[in-house]
């Protein structure tokens, strides 16, 4: 399954880039697996992404929870939570 | 969720600023049934937390952003009667009384068009991607989002249960 990243605000400056193509290995459905798997490159991708940091992900540009499923040609962002207005 | 189909919604992200009675010329346009209009502006600050802001930089999400203002105010439309509603966002850099964000409602009635005014204003900080950067003497820092700001926006599911759940006589 290929994917589409995309890293925002504090994110995508502790990342070093603003996003990026991935093929998801096999047994990956979820976004909590994603993130896991992105965690799981340890430095600054694993702090960012540890549990208790507070970031939200958007699954084809609609804020998703943990737990929805990817799909092939997905747009998946993460970042900090908002600031606007 | 279906709006109604009355309510004209626009939205704009954009760097460049935007005039108050422009936008408000144009949402009215030919609408007799507006009663009222309520107009929300907001203003970037020289001040958060300790450090003086020299600058404020937006960064946002294109594509996402522009559909997530809409689903806002389609969500207002859904909960009160609104001949319509225009939100302009700023991004970019922007300075201390700038201009950044403009919210307007515009109703058959005052209480509508307040009430969803803030309404839009409290979704659009928790839901909206933009992101601000302060720039200070002491270089940039990333602003960090509010807890009272997601408690704002979560107390209207409160206000619209209470008053249009599942009591009819209320």
């Amino acid at each position: 399954m290929n994917i589409q990243l995309r890293y925002f605000a504090r994110l995508r400056e502790s990342f070093g880039l603003d996003g990026e193509a991935m093929e998801v290995p096999a047994g990956i459905v979820t976004v909590a697996g994603l993130l896991a798997h992105l965690a799981a490159r340890g430095g600054v991708w694993a702090e960012e992404l540890a549990n208790g940091r507070v970031f939200r992900v958007a699954l084809d540009q609609e804020l998703v929870d943990f737990s929805a499923q990817l799909h092939e040609g997905a747009e998946v962002a993460i970042f900090p939570p908002v600031t606007g207005g | 969720m279906s709006k109604l189909p009355s309510t004209r919604i626009s939205v704009a992200v954009q760097a460049a600023d935007f005039d108050l009675g422009a936008e408000h010329a144009a949402l009215c346009d030919g609408d007799r049934g507006i009663g009222a209009v309520v107009a929300f502006v907001g203003c970037v600050r020289d001040l958060n937390l300790a450090a003086d802001v020299v600058a404020l930089e937006l960064e946002h999400y294109p594509g996402m952003t522009e559909t997530a203002l809409i689903r806002i105010a389609e969500e207002a439309a859904v909960r009160w009667p609104l001949n319509g509603v225009r939100i302009v966002h700023r991004v970019g850099r922007l300075h201390p009384g700038e201009q950044i964000v403009l919210v307007l409602t515009a109703s058959a009635h005052r209480h509508a068009a307040y009430e969803a005014n803030t309404f839009v204003m409290d979704y659009l900080k928790t839901r909206a991607p933009f992101w601000k950067k302060e720039w200070t003497p002491d270089g940039p820092r990333w602003v960090d989002a509010r807890a009272s700001d997601v408690g704002a926006a979560a107390r209207w599911h409160q206000v619209v249960s209470q008053r249009y759940g599942n009591d009819e006589h209320d």
